[in-house]
């Protein structure tokens, strides 16, 4: 939990002045029931997806109108007032916990979809409209949104902008950042800027780019447009089931190796098996070691070839089983299992803490068995769930936040994890982005001039840091107190330590 | 852990010469040096100035990793597009966004230049597939973002900002691409059609799933490419009917190359607007129009002013190549981006001695 000093967690408390000067001054511009102060009106925001952090902010904006946005930002940059944007609040690294002197600045009102142009195929749309909500709007034209992260049912795109959401078809359909062409930024000082255009590309820097995944440091998202794809004609699933993870992971790399993309190309570990098969039936077989789930998607003869192609290699990989689902409804119930991975592993304890590292996929064995280890060692059961196709692992580690001292054997199990991860060349976090959460493992992945270029970006854009203060780039002063060591190029210092 | 034998190393004049580079900028940092960065030249009308002190990247070169399976390869700046493209043939794989070569391209310029080829609506740019990148900064400090996985948010996206930055925020010292399959197979279908006719046709076409990877239009034809699976093309080729294009592969790499008949002027007009926008000027104007609408190639009497204007309000954006000098024009940034612009040039080159003027004026 130290982790929350310097951003408000210990410090002086705001005065209780300046709290009535800044409500003054908001109220010229947002209603009172559109600014909220009281202690039951705040608790719901006082974390988000990441629990385990909570911390109430001073005071709560609900605005309705970009005016109202603009107006509340001038007035907190103005006071020198910490602004955190907060979106659906289902972001997983604590990156809209609030900030205990400042505002957060909810976007949930903006939640419209303000047009759908079917000719090139985009959608206009405000940063609290659902996820889901855009593929809903799109389907009746045969188009959808692509990317799809697990929270997609309530995570709001502003919130996958922010973070650069991933989900379980960015190996083909990539991420977030693939599929946008412009964003309406406010500044701190409530400017608004147009990034990127409705064309596919715009003139200047890449700043579409810069601002996707920059966690509310930056800019308050406050209108996207997003690209639509058609909806192929057919998916198809197999389901194979391994012996061993290293099988299941060569299986993998043979899949890709042939020239064919899946869909979607989904890992699960026994625990994982074991918890969702338990929770929902998808069929699973629960004494398999691993399972790899494969999705071919495209027109009815691309996937009826690519199907026969991926049941050959599967079996080649020496699969104990390869099911195709029949229909639609077998498609969906395999997916079903997969889907519900979290909550399924959630029932096995209190309490769990999802990693988010990514790895190079041929790495995958070695690391698993390392978890293992450390899941032995700390006595602490480890469920692992892998994007399998991208390298994205998401190692779920259970315990009791109730018993004393346990999240903090936790957090330095993950952080091994992560060291991990970046040890064979992969990062802290593929998807779910650094918050709060993971702010000390920036200090490993990164040199301190990579750092400070890193805070020279947010000066061009925030230059009194206002905006989400104490997340995403850990200040030098903080990696040097933790002794925090880079892991340069995948060289550790002193190699002849054993780490692994 | 399984023994994956796929890791290949070019051979063939390899060479790091990374700390000599860092040392040089390091060193022109302190002097106040303006820098002109070069590779293999072939972009350099493209450059609005090229002024400072000559920095070749091209002994800078070679694969440092290629891993078919995770679909990566990281290499030096300097390596000629050509060798990575042969390296990648061999394990069936390719540089999706078919950056254009020009003559000799590096894979540095690829990337600093940010341009690509036919297949981009349907794949990505250049930017959509870095993945991370080692460069020097205008203080010669040597950093690296992104990484060589496919997913990676950790600290801001500062690999993509290299894409298209035309080198004036860094120099890119090696870069890690995502690469896909070579298709199984290619077919180009062509159409009579009018230009209009054809722009409606590719909307309707990309509004339904289809194996398409590239439309063109020039002089009444429509060119559409299928690539993907043999039963996939053959499926789609079948229902979309039209005449089979005879040396489709050559066409489409005139396309990419610029080596096409329309490229062969002295200056044209490039327009990024929506791919379904009507034909916003004139008829007398030359037009050749890729990305299945989302590129046009234009050669046009009016004014530079009116073109520009006309781009912008069909929501993109137009800029004038000229292929003999450097009077090339670009779009005009809105105020409020341009000073984002000079702050991000600051962060990473704060006595502005790399490329500058190659970009804007003011970068």
């Amino acid at each position: 939990m130290d982790k929350m000093r310097g951003f408000g967690y210990s410090g002086d408390t705001m005065s209780y002045q300046h709290l009535e000067s800044l409500l003054k001054r908001l109220s010229e511009h947002l209603d009172k029931s559109q600014l909220l102060t009281s202690e039951e009106a705040l608790a719901p925001y006082e974390c988000d997806g990441l629990s385990a952090y909570r911390q109430r902010p001073m005071l709560v904006a609900l605005p309705d109108t970009i005016k109202q946005v603009q107006a509340m930002l001038r007035t907190c940059y103005e006071m020198g007032v910490p602004v955190v944007t907060r979106g659906a609040g289902t972001g997983l690294s604590g990156g809209a916990l609030p900030h205990k002197d400042g505002v957060v600045l909810s976007l949930a009102k903006f939640n419209k979809i303000l047009d759908i142009d079917t000719q090139n195929r985009t959608a206009r749309v405000q940063p609290g409209t659902r996820n889901l909500a855009i593929t809903e709007a799109a389907m009746p034209y045969g188009l959808y949104y692509a990317p799809d992260p697990s929270s997609q049912i309530a995570c709001s795109i502003g919130g996958n902008v922010a973070e650069n959401a991933g989900g379980i078809h960015c190996l083909k359909y990539g991420l977030t950042v693939h599929n946008l062409l412009n964003i309406k930024l406010l500044t701190i000082e409530g400017e608004m800027l147009s990034i990127g255009t409705q064309a596919l590309d715009s003139p200047g820097f890449d700043l579409l780019a810069l601002l996707t995944g920059s966690e509310g440091m930056l800019g308050v998202i406050i209108e996207i447009t997003v690209k639509l794809l058609p909806k192929p004609e057919t998916a198809r699933v197999l389901m194979a089931s391994f012996d061993s993870v290293q099988e299941a992971g060569d299986a993998v790399a043979a899949i890709i190796g042939s020239g064919i993309i899946p869909g979607g190309l989904e890992m699960m570990d026994n625990p994982a098996i074991r918890a969702v098969e338990d929770f929902i039936h998808a069929g699973y077989p629960i004494d398999a070691s691993a399972i790899l789930l494969c999705e071919l998607d495209g027109t009815e003869s691309e996937v009826a070839g690519q199907t026969e192609a991926v049941k050959r290699i599967l079996n080649e990989s020496g699969a104990l089983e390869v099911r195709i689902a029949r229909d639609e409804q077998e498609r969906i119930a395999f997916w079903a299992g997969r889907k519900s991975a979290f909550p399924a592993v959630g029932r096995l304890a209190p309490d769990y803490y999802c990693m988010d590292g990514t790895i190079p996929r041929k790495h995958l064995g070695r690391v698993l068995r390392r978890i293992g280890e450390l899941s032995e060692e700390y006595e602490l059961p480890i469920a692992n769930v892998f994007h399998a196709g991208d390298g994205n692992l998401h190692p779920l580690i259970l315990y009791d936040a109730n018993q004393e001292g346990q999240l903090h054997l936790v957090e330095e199990l993950g952080a091994k994890i992560l060291q991990l991860s970046v040890a064979v060349g992969g990062t802290i976090t593929g998807e779910h982005g650094v918050g709060i959460e993971k702010i000390d493992q920036m200090c490993m992945q990164f040199q301190a001039a990579e750092l400070v270029q890193f805070h020279a970006i947010k000066d061009a854009f925030d230059c009194k840091r206002l905006l989400n203060p104490g997340k995403a780039v850990p200040e030098l002063h903080r990696c040097a107190e933790l002794g925090a060591m880079h892991v340069h190029h995948g060289r550790l210092p002193h190699p002849e330590i054993e780490r692994f | 852990m399984a023994d994956y034998p796929i890791l290949k190393l070019s051979v063939s004049r390899m060479r790091d010469i990374a700390q000599q580079l860092i040392e040089t900028v390091a060193c022109a940092c302190q002097e106040g040096q303006p820098l002109s960065i070069h590779g293999s030249g072939s972009k350099s009308s493209l450059r609005l100035r090229d002024e400072g002190k000559p920095l070749s990247i091209l002994q800078h070169n070679g694969i440092i990793a290629y891993e078919p399976t995770e679909l990566v390869l990281t290499v030096r700046a300097g390596t000629p597009m050509s060798e990575a493209e042969s390296v990648l043939r061999e394990s069936g794989q390719m540089l999706a966004f078919e950056p254009p070569e020009f003559n000799g391209g590096t894979i540095g310029g690829a990337i600093a230049s940010g341009l690509s080829g036919p297949r981009r609506p349907w794949v990505g740019a250049a930017r959509d597939f870095v993945l991370g990148t080692h460069i020097i900064n205008g203080k010669g400090e040597d950093l690296r973002f992104g990484g060589q996985v496919m997913k990676n948010v950790a600290g801001y996206d500062a690999s993509r900002l290299m894409a298209g930055a035309y080198g004036v925020l860094g120099v890119i010292l090696d870069v890690s691409i995502k690469v896909l399959p070579l298709p199984e197979m290619e077919v180009t279908k062509v159409f009579e059609l009018s230009a209009n006719e054809a722009i409606r046709r590719i909307s309707k076409l990309s509004g339904i799933a289809n194996p398409i990877s590239a439309a063109c239009w020039y002089q009444g034809r429509l060119m559409v490419r299928l690539s993907g699976t043999e039963s996939g093309v053959k499926q789609a080729s079948r229902t979309f009917g039209g005449e089979l294009l005879r040396d489709a592969d050559n066409f489409w790499l005139s396309i990419r190359n610029h080596s096409h008949t329309f490229f062969q002027k002295d200056s044209f007009w490039r327009l990024s607007i929506p791919q379904a926008s009507p034909h916003i000027l004139p008829d007398s104007s030359e037009q050749l129009i890729d990305w299945g609408g989302s590129q046009r190639w234009l050669k046009t009497e009016e004014s530079a002013r009116s073109v520009t204007q006309k781009a912008q309000s069909a929501g993109g954006y137009a800029e004038q190549w000229h292929t003999t000098n450097k009077t090339n024009l670009r779009h005009p940034l809105e105020k409020n981006i341009m000073q984002i612009h000079k702050k991000i040039k600051q962060a990473f080159d704060p006595e502005r001695i790399l490329n500058p003027g190659t970009f804007y004026d003011y970068l």
